[in-house]
């Protein structure tokens, strides 16, 4: 009886405690983040300039933003 | 009480705790030899289409949305393909799985398919197929069977992909 009522506790504490957890988008559920507006840097121009910047300062560029709109193919 | 009674619910408190915090193995992508899983789906004029019913066909079944910059360059190449092997014996057949219906609209009117344009906005299609990227196509021969997957769309590959489709669909024409 122990035993169960350790298990139910654990159930109970898996499923309280994975409440707030959100599972990843599937790649054909994208659509939204794809929007333009869904990009971390507010503004285009702006994120131009800083990816600019860190091309220069760590001589690699890229990894900002939804590649191919959330495609996972490129 | 009998330990042996013990042993399932283990187990099921097992698969129960897996299955909260989402540790459970996620459906695989189809490979080639698998049966393709059937779906049955609207058309943009309210028909409906079965893979069933397309049986005795090589159906390329092409998953794609709006929003995905490769699809976009791939609807020319399945229009090609469509006009090159359609027939008795080929069907390209494309899945739409926007949630707005209206995003794939506009799509379809800057690049006219020429070809079936089927609609999955609840995505359980893909989920079914385990599509892991955007776009993913899958051929089926005419037992239902896929015998080609491909994922993601490039300029650089249309020709070779089009040359291995019309390979396989070849083989099948008497």
């Amino acid at each position: 009886m122990n035993r169960l009522a350790a298990g139910l506790i654990a159930i109970t504490a898996c499923a309280v405690s994975s409440g707030c957890a959100m599972q990843a988008p599937k790649p054909w559920q994208k659509g939204v983040l794809a929007k333009p507006e869904m990009t971390m840097a507010g503004d285009m121009l702006e994120l131009k300039f800083n990816d600019h910047t860190w091309t220069s300062k760590e001589a690699s560029f890229g990894g900002f933003g939804v590649g191919g709109g959330g495609c996972g193919c490129n | 009480m009998n330990p042996s009674l013990l042993r399932p619910s283990r187990h099921a408190i097992a698969a129960a705790l897996l299955a909260t915090v989402g540790l459970l193995p996620a459906a695989h992508a189809l490979e080639a030899g698998q049966p393709a899983p059937a779906f049955i789906l609207p058309t943009a004029d309210g028909k409906t289409v079965s893979l069933a019913a397309l049986r005795g066909h090589y159906v390329y079944v092409d998953f794609w949305a709006s929003w995905c910059g490769p699809c976009k360059q791939s609807f020319p190449w399945m229009k090609a393909l469509q006009a090159k092997l359609g027939g008795p014996h080929f069907e390209v057949v494309a899945i739409n799985v926007d949630e707005q219906q209206a995003d794939a609209r506009r799509f379809l009117g800057d690049a006219p398919a020429g070809f079936t344009v089927l609609f999955d906005a609840r995505g359980a299609t893909p989920a079914a197929y385990g599509v892991e990227g955007m776009p993913t196509s899958f051929l089926v021969d005419p037992d239902g069977k896929v015998v080609l997957v491909h994922q993601s769309f490039k300029d650089s590959e249309r020709d070779a992909l089009a040359q291995k489709i019309a390979v396989l669909v070849g083989g099948a024409q008497p």
